[in-house]
């Protein structure tokens, strides 16, 4: 008998003692990482109080706030040549002829948008070497790993006879010094997407970025809900600055308008998707939906769907699946924009670099979301394009279109 | 006359050994004692507190659809039952779900004349890769630790490669129903979902199977792998069997995967060490020979609950590779010696005093005392 007592007690108090452990670590979760205030120095002198949170930089938000509705240079028609007027580099000393090699060290193609725009900007090299302006693209896939990145920048500089670097950083400080090593060669350098801390790169392209996205898409869901309605913020990964900053804008906001949103990270994964929102469900009522990338958007719906509730009111992105799912439903949607023909413009600038033409030393691009009034027409111009294709790719004038798209 | 009275009289006096030992209630009690019974009654208790912290899950439509979305990881934790029981691991599990998710999503695809092709394509190649795991395990004696893990990572790289690491798109909704549909307009619980009922065929066959000389003599493998040998069974077809099991339910956990959620790479990552807490915390022992398989598939279900138990009092889900980190250290730590006490008193540590009592008093002069290094002589 006295081993059957002994036996369950193990065993039920091996739970107990896990229960009481994380009943313990709850409480510390409340607390906000301040431990972050040093890694981004700029950001805790620039930011009106220390609350805010490791990522949340009031100057930089101001400046996207505005850039929403700033007037872009350049032809309407072609927004990945188009930039907000500001400094520009003087590129008269690369003025040469001849078809050039590039060097693309590119962060990784792991998600749709990444896979996309790779596509794209496969395309626009093929048109560039039609007309001899790039002989060929050497690519290097870092997979996601910054050492990795590294190591490619470092090959490409010793080794890769290249006449102009390409580079999409992994990660915004690791990536750093190998693109000053990359400016230290003395050739044109163009960085795309995710920032680096240094201005050596001849020019910088990115649309106008997370905190844009953030204020679009929390100034939707306010304008379309009350007060104390429950948002589920949905987030792929904590650490980028892309998808923080988005997060970081959206939280203010929804702060400031008494928008009750909890936030989870999920890894893009649609099983732990469903299950977040099933779980929120539970819980109660879910009035909205935030995502900082569209990718799982659908499972975030089907979610709804299972259990047998009224949509909510939604914002994924420019992912075709989501666009679809968006118009099926016909929930109160909104797909932000994160411009995915930001992938022509770096061999675009190539090709000004060595024709001697001035480029912006930050060239932002546009980035406007589409709106439910737009969505028919962007489901139209991509018929025919897989779950994974973003509408705003801006690729149907290259060669291979729609087949280079469609065949993934 | 004296001796022939005395083997009559002997033989009728020893009782058959019953079947079973006391009445059904009492059998039951000393079941849940066992960490292997414990865990139902854990279910139990985490089931209370999720209804008194959440009153919404009083529901029983929510119960059932709960139920539903554990069925895969009941599955796979059942899997991964055979393969621990006989005294292996299997790590491959994730990324063959991984794989089995991407291969419906671009085999199947939107062709619904595919699903049932589909089906079997993916049958097969998860048997195969038990197989191969197995036969490398057993026959090249490569611990099954390490063929699981290189399994793990050819697959994911497989994966890999194939998607590049993005979703592609879901295969046809008639597929996917198997994964996110059920049986409607039930009373009471307004829907069985599909991957319940599966998840009650699973377990149905695996308790039959245990109780078959396959199963006895899996876990006699676990227990005992020399007498195993000596014993003249054929261990490498045993073992290699509880690998394609794992493989296979890790696909069946792949098929309802896709249809719950979808196509994604990610899907199922972390699946084999889910599969390896649920089953330790149905008081499974690592290393084999003890543990039923029902209990695995209930730790499944406690893990899931106390996952949810946690998200309904606000801890966020970033904790939960701590928690299953913990749950593996403790239910392996205290099981184990749980079942130990449940054990017969080894020889070593005779209960009967007299001997070691008699051993320090008088030392043998040929044998070393205790520190010394060496005897007598």
């Amino acid at each position: 008998m006295r081993r059957t007592i002994r036996g369950t007690l193990a065993s039920t108090s091996a739970a107990l003692v896990v229960l009481a452990v994380l009943a313990g670590c709850s409480t510390d979760v409340e607390e906000p990482a301040d431990s972050a205030a040093e890694s981004t120095s700029e950001s805790t002198e620039e930011a009106d109080s220390g609350d805010e949170g490791e990522w949340f930089v009031q100057a930089d938000y101001d400046e996207q706030d505005e850039q929403r509705s700033a007037t872009f240079e350049g032809p309407e028609s072609e927004p990945w040549l188009q930039y907000i007027d500001g400094e520009m580099t003087d590129t008269s000393e690369y003025n040469s002829g001849g078809a050039k090699k590039v060097c693309f060290a590119n962060a990784s193609v792991s998600n749709p948008w990444r896979q996309t725009g790779f596509i794209t900007m496969n395309q626009q090299l093929e048109a560039l070497q039609d007309k001899g302006v790039i002989s060929e693209m050497e690519v290097r896939d870092a997979q996601d790993d910054d050492n990795t990145q590294l190591a490619d920048i470092d090959y490409f500089i010793s080794e890769g006879n290249c006449d102009a670097f390409v580079i999409s950083p992994n990660s915004t400080a690791a990536m750093t010094p190998g693109v000053e090593r990359a400016c230290e060669t003395g050739k044109p350098v163009i960085v795309f997407d995710r920032g680096v801390e240094t201005d050596c790169a001849t020019t910088f392209i990115h649309p106008i970025g997370g905190y844009a996205w953030g204020i679009d898409t929390a100034e939707f869901l306010v304008d379309n809900l009350e007060e104390g309605d429950k948002v589920v913020a949905l987030r792929i990964l904590p650490g980028v600055d892309v998808l923080e900053t988005r997060w970081a804008a959206a939280e203010k906001i929804f702060e400031e308008n008494g928008i009750e949103a909890e936030d989870f990270f999920t890894g893009a994964d649609p099983t732990e998707i469903k299950k977040i929102i099933t779980d929120a469900l539970n819980q109660g009522e879910v009035a909205g939906v935030w995502m900082d990338a569209g990718d799982g958007a659908v499972a975030a719906i089907e979610a709804f769907e299972d259990a047998g509730v009224d949509y909510p009111v939604m914002t994924g992105e420019d992912e075709m699946s989501f666009l679809r799912k968006w118009e099926e439903t016909g929930l109160n949607g909104l797909a932000p924009v994160y411009s995915n023909f930001q992938w022509r413009t770096p061999l675009l600038a190539v090709e000004k670099i060595f024709a001697g033409e001035e480029v912006p030393k930050e060239w932002v691009l546009p980035q406007t979301p589409i709106t439910e009034d737009e969505r028919a027409e962007y489901l139209e111009a991509n018929e025919g394009m897989p779950d994974g294709h973003y509408a705003k790719f801006g690729g149907e004038d290259l060669p291979g279109f729609p087949e280079a798209w469609q065949d993934r | 006359m004296s001796t022939t009275s005395i083997t009559t009289t002997e033989t009728p006096a020893r009782p058959a050994l019953p079947v079973h030992e006391g009445s059904l209630g009492s059998r039951i009690a000393s079941g849940m004692a066992t960490p292997g019974g414990a865990v139902f009654v854990l279910v139990g208790v985490l089931l209370v507190a999720i209804m008194v912290s959440n009153p919404n899950f009083t529901d029983p439509g929510a119960l059932i659809r709960f139920a539903g979305r554990t069925a895969p990881i009941a599955i796979a934790a059942m899997g991964q039952y055979y393969v621990i029981v006989s005294g292996e691991f299997d790590l491959s599990m994730g990324a063959v779900i991984a794989a089995q998710v991407v291969l419906a999503g671009n085999f199947i695809g939107q062709d619904e004349g595919r699903i049932i092709p589909g089906l079997l394509l993916m049958l097969a190649v998860g048997a195969l890769i038990g197989i191969v795991n197995g036969l490398v395990t057993t026959l090249l004696k490569v611990p099954s630790f390490i063929v699981t893990l290189g399994m793990m990572l050819a697959l994911s790289g497989l994966v890999r490669y194939i998607t590049g690491g993005a979703a592609s798109g879901n295969p046809v909704d008639a597929f996917r129903d198997i994964g996110r549909g059920g049986i409607e307009d039930v009373p009471v619980v307004d829907i069985i979902p599909f991957p319940l009922i599966i998840l009650a065929v699973v377990a149905v066959l695996s308790v039959w199977l245990m109780r078959r000389p396959f199963g006895r003599t899996l876990i006699a493998a676990g227990d005992n792998p020399q007498s195993m040998h000596y014993s003249g069974a054929p261990l490498w077809s045993y073992k290699t069997r509880a690998f394609v099991l794992s493989s296979l339910s890790a696909t069946v956990a792949g098929i309802l995967l896709v249809g719950y959620a979808g196509v994604h790479p990610s899907v199922g990552a972390g699946y084999e060490f889910t599969a390896i807490t649920a089953v330790v915390l149905g008081g499974v022992v690592l290393g084999g020979g003890r543990g039923w398989v029902l209990s695995a598939a209930a730790g499944a279900f406690a893990l899931e609950l106390l996952f949810t138990l946690l998200t309904s009092l606000g801890v966020t889900s970033t904790w939960r590779d701590t928690v299953q980190g913990l749950i593996i250290i403790a239910a392996v730590a205290l099981s184990a010696r749980a079942w130990q006490v449940g054990r017969r008193p080894r020889r070593t540590t005779s209960s009967d005093p007299s001997p070691s009592t008699d051993n320090t008093a008088t030392p043998s002069p040929n044998q070393p005392s205790t520190g010394a290094t060496t005897g007598d002589n």
